[in-house]
């Protein structure tokens, strides 16, 4: 038996967004955010934080979906030292379904 | 200008080393704990909660003349013998008062992502401005201390347009007892922490300038031992494990405010500089058109 599908407009997206150390998904994460859709939570930052999967990959395989993947550009002439914003984000959602009445406002 | 000394040479030296000056070029920041004994910090952070620190109208004054009062808690800290050789060593004896603020967080105060950089207008590559951060009281975990982002000087970003960034590998966040100061170059990203605790929170920054050229201006008696200098090109060339792919650039503008502060054009590491730097012009006889 397949379970039901989520009733029309119940669905929430969560964003997770992480900075990888290189271009590629499989390389280690060096910064991340979450963003929850689902829930009244607010992501606290603190000292000493683990990021919570090694890898874009990692977080693949644990059901979340790729919907940014980070351009690669060369450095404009003359600024090939200058460094600035984290370059690798890979942001990734999941939906999920809240319970309405649990929700309702 | 020669590398000023203590008036007193009988006195110990106590600026900073070679080697903590490295680790300020790389990480952006020093830590000193128990740098202000804690009946200082009381009277201080009574001065701080009564409102009786502000500076009114001297943007711009030599610090010498900003809290003068005998009884300024703020001026008789600031001028302890150690942490007065601290700023001398990162903007000389004489630097100028920019601003400062005492930072409030109120007990149970959620503070949310506020990654930032203080000074994003500030587009000098080299010289710097130096901010000090003063905890007058214990600082637990709870009490969301200030939170730096090593190795982030060298970014440049618009003041907290960072803010999407939560968390970091590596950041740290000042968990310290009351006296504890950080002492960091102004473009360091960083970001106030939630209070969770019952008690209001403070932390102090004040904002100073140099008004001499920011060269050996500490003890570098040891700069010149063969040990040290392999010590320093280590910590130069460290990793920080968010700079992932950037390391390399962020060493060589590592080495770069390294030649700026020592005076030494020629310094390097692992020959990053020196092997771009070689752009010869010779033409032997045969290769001439």
């Amino acid at each position: 038996m397949t379970a039901s599908p989520p009733a029309p407009g119940t669905l929430r997206q969560k964003l997770l967004v992480l900075y990888a150390a290189n271009s590629s998904p499989d390389t280690e994460v060096i910064a991340w955010s979450l963003y929850d859709g689902a829930s009244d939570e607010t992501y606290e930052a603190a000292g000493d934080a683990v990021p919570p999967y090694a890898s874009v990959l990692d977080a693949m395989r644990d059901g979340w979906r790729v919907i940014k993947y980070p351009d690669l550009r060369p450095p404009s002439p003359g600024q090939e030292y200058d460094l600035s914003y984290l370059e690798f984000e890979f942001v990734l959602e999941k939906l999920e379904a809240i319970n309405v009445e649990s929700n309702a406002k | 200008m020669s590398n000023p000394t203590p008036s007193d040479h009988a006195a110990p030296d106590l600026r900073l080393t070679s080697r903590e000056m490295a680790r300020f070029v790389r990480d952006g920041f020093l830590r000193f704990d128990d740098l202000v004994p804690r009946d200082l910090c009381a009277a201080a952070l009574a001065e701080i909660a009564a409102g009786n620190h502000r500076a009114p109208g001297q943007a711009g004054a030599p610090f010498r003349d900003v809290w003068t009062a005998p009884d300024s808690a703020l001026g008789r800290l600031f001028r302890l013998p150690r942490v007065a050789a601290i700023i001398t060593s990162l903007v000389g004896p004489d630097p100028r008062y920019d601003h400062h603020a005492a930072h409030l967080t109120p007990a149970r105060t959620r503070m949310g992502a506020n990654l930032h950089q203080d000074a994003e207008y500030d587009v000098r590559r080299l010289h710097f401005d130096l901010q000090v951060s003063f905890f007058p009281a214990d600082t637990p975990a709870a009490a969301g201390g200030t939170l730096f982002l090593p190795g982030s000087q060298f970014r440049r970003v618009y003041e907290s347009t960072t803010r999407r960034y939560q968390d970091v590998l590596g950041q740290v966040q000042a968990v310290c007892a009351a006296g504890a100061m950080f002492f960091w170059h102004t473009n360091v990203w960083h970001a106030a922490r939630s209070n969770h605790t019952d008690r209001d929170r403070y932390m102090f920054k004040l904002r100073l300038n140099p008004t001499v050229r920011q060269q050996r201006l500490w003890n570098t008696g040891d700069l010149d031992d063969a040990r040290t200098r392999d010590d320093v090109a280590q910590i130069l060339g460290g990793t920080i494990p968010w700079h992932g792919q950037r390391h390399r650039i962020e060493v060589m503008n590592r080495i770069r405010l390294w030649r700026y502060l020592t005076g030494d054009p020629d310094f390097d590491v692992a020959f990053w500089w020196s092997r771009i730097e070689n752009t010869p012009e010779t033409l032997y006889r045969a290769q001439r058109a």
